[in-house]
């Protein structure tokens, strides 16, 4: 019965997760860009939720819309901004532009955020099936995973914006010949990979306290499940959220906790080295 | 093709020997601080050169070694109570040994899984000696004071720790300007340009960045031995932190990538720059901010370094800037 607890409680945070690794995949899948950014921006998810409750007293879920739009715009500003330059770079170029606009994020959050936690306090309780109880902030946060996740398909594959990013994904100068703005929608894919990070940031804010640096660790996360879901496919990754929560879920129950991260970049790396489209198949 | 009369091998030994003797002539302990921080990076970026500059991969997590032979190093000196060289001989050898045989299985990788699985090596190493009881665990391994006796008590020993790091400093300088001016560096910049006809034109690539990896991991593996002797102890978290890895990365793009002067000057620079902006009291808080806005506005304008713009604008410093 404690398993299957732990398995709940791991399964619903898994959700999570998957958003804040969707957006890195995107990113990746698009723009063959690693984000580096992708931690602070995950914090900043959450500082935006905690400003907009405790500073005005929005409800967290509808600061949570608000923050994922301000996402959208500061991802399509930082895409301008800091990558359109290096796109075609080699790849370092890119990683060391998206790590300096972590480095901006970062030191800006802490001087003007400090690094003490905060916590949204928005208390909804617990809900009790039988014998097991589940946060009820834990509960809608997989539930708004689960619609974000299922409105970044529709958003792919059923509109125009969305084609044209899965044709530039695909190849992008055959896109252009097309007559595809392919900077447009590289700057487009920057913003929802962002949004998706301030998502998944403003729904950990519910959940857990949280500071600028945090995010970085949901960053980590994010690279270990992308690779397990297939690098490139955004809805892979939400598969992958799901076994890596289910993993940190069930794991401590056998060994030390302490043995989790080990066996989590102990996967990363092979499957990096033995099947590097993922579990559930990436871009090529 | 090795021309030890080269113009530009000299003057970079010379100058960084005489930043390195001022504060032994000075007898000054502060200075002493400062300049072994500045040789720590010049040895750990030029090292990191080889493999990301000279043979294009971009090694992410490459403060593994470092760390890795920190952590061999402390071991041998408080379980074994074995001497200082040869825990910097095990340090060395124990990071090559993992370069080696991790080189073989990730260099298959190209581009951004590189990159990835390089930041997942160093995190699985720091996971796993979190849980590793020899190494102490999350609490790391702490010297016991005595040991420092053997060598003169603790100032002496702090000036032994210098006397070799500007050692090494200057062997991976050397070490870095043998390679590109070998056959070997010439393979490795075959790959850097075009793996596969580096491959066509006989250019044995497995192995050629197998090798150049491991030379990327031995110097670090020495240093991060002579870095934690001089610390006293060592913890998992300090060891592998992966923003000193792509701090180090910095210091060889600022300079100049593929340039054996370039990760010299990048790394005397950044750290340079560092210790301005801590010590600029209205910059103290932004120092991060700073930073990140020159990096950005280096990788946007001048993607080539300091030196490697200077070699495009001025042909004629190519000989005085190897």
């Amino acid at each position: 019965m404690e398993l299957l607890k732990f398995l709940i409680d791991g399964l619903l945070l898994g959700f999570v997760y998957g958003v804040a690794a969707m957006g890195l995949s995107l990113i990746w899948g698009v723009m063959n860009v690693i984000n580096l950014a992708h931690g602070p921006l995950i914090s900043l998810g959450g500082f935006g939720v905690y400003l907009l409750f405790t500073g005005l007293g929005i409800n967290p879920y509808l600061a949570l819309m608000i923050t994922a739009l301000l996402g959208l715009l500061f991802g399509v500003a930082i895409y301008w901004v800091a990558i359109h330059r290096v796109i075609n770079a080699p790849h370092l170029s890119t990683l060391l532009a998206t790590f300096s606009v972590n480095m901006i994020i970062i030191g800006l959050g802490t001087a003007l955020f400090s690094t003490t936690p905060r916590n949204v306090a928005y208390d909804l309780g617990s809900l009790t099936f039988g014998s097991i109880t589940v946060p009820l902030a834990r509960l809608i946060a997989a539930l708004a995973s689960l619609v974000v996740a299922a409105a970044l398909y529709l958003f792919l594959y059923r509109t125009t914006p969305g084609k044209y990013v899965r044709a530039v994904a695909n190849n992008r100068s055959a896109a252009e010949l097309m007559g595809i703005h392919s900077n447009r929608v590289l700057a487009l894919s920057f913003g929802l990979g962002v949004m998706l990070a301030a998502i998944a940031g403003g729904l950990i804010a519910t959940i857990f306290p949280f500071t600028i640096l945090s995010g970085s660790a949901y960053e980590l996360k994010s690279f270990v499940i992308g690779v397990l879901g297939g690098l490139g496919n955004p809805l892979g990754a939400l598969a992958g959220g799901l076994v890596l929560g289910m993993m940190e879920g069930v794991i401590p129950a056998y060994l030390p906790v302490t043995w989790v991260p080990v066996i989590e970049f102990l996967m990363f790396v092979l499957i990096l080295l033995f099947r590097p489209t993922g579990l559930f198949g990436g871009k090529q | 093709m090795i021309s030890w009369r080269n113009p530009g091998l000299w003057p970079l030994l010379a100058i960084i020997a005489a930043v390195g003797i001022y504060p032994i002539l000075a007898n000054s302990d502060a200075s002493r601080e400062v300049i072994f921080t500045m040789l720590l990076s010049i040895a750990l970026a030029s090292s990191l050169n080889i493999i990301l500059g000279y043979t294009g991969y971009v090694s992410f997590g490459h403060i593994v070694f470092f760390g890795l032979g920190g952590y061999t190093g402390l071991y041998l000196l408080s379980a074994w109570r074995s001497p200082l060289w040869l825990a910097l001989l095990a340090g060395g050898l124990a990071s090559g040994l993992l370069a080696f045989l991790l080189g073989k299985a990730i260099l298959r990788l190209r581009g951004g899984y590189f990159a990835l699985v390089t930041i997942g090596v160093n995190e699985a190493v720091r996971a796993f000696i979190v849980n590793f009881a020899p190494f102490g665990g999350p609490v790391g391994i702490s010297l016991n004071f005595r040991i420092y006796k053997e060598y003169g008590g603790a100032g002496q020993a702090l000036w032994l720790v210098y006397y070799l790091l500007l050692g090494l400093t200057l062997l991976a300088v050397v070490l870095s300007y043998l390679v590109k001016n070998s056959k070997f560096g010439l393979g490795l910049f075959a790959i850097r340009e075009n793996e596969d006809a580096a491959e066509v034109m006989g250019v044995v690539t497995p192995n050629a960045k197998t090798w150049a990896y491991v030379l990327s991991a031995i110097i670090p593996g020495i240093v991060g031995v002579l870095f934690y002797f001089k610390n006293g102890n060592i913890e998992p978290g300090d060891a592998f932190r992966l923003n000193f890895s792509i701090e180090l990365l910095v210091m060889v793009m600022l300079g100049g990538f593929g340039t054996v002067s370039g990760p010299i000057l990048g790394a005397a620079g950044y750290q340079r720059l560092r210790g301005l902006l801590l010590t600029t009291p209205v910059l103290k808080d932004f120092q991060l901010v700073v930073a990140g806005v020159l990096l950005l506005i280096i990788i946007l304008f001048i993607p080539a370094g300091a030196v490697g713009w200077l070699r495009q604008r001025f042909p004629r410093l190519r000989k005085a800037l190897p």
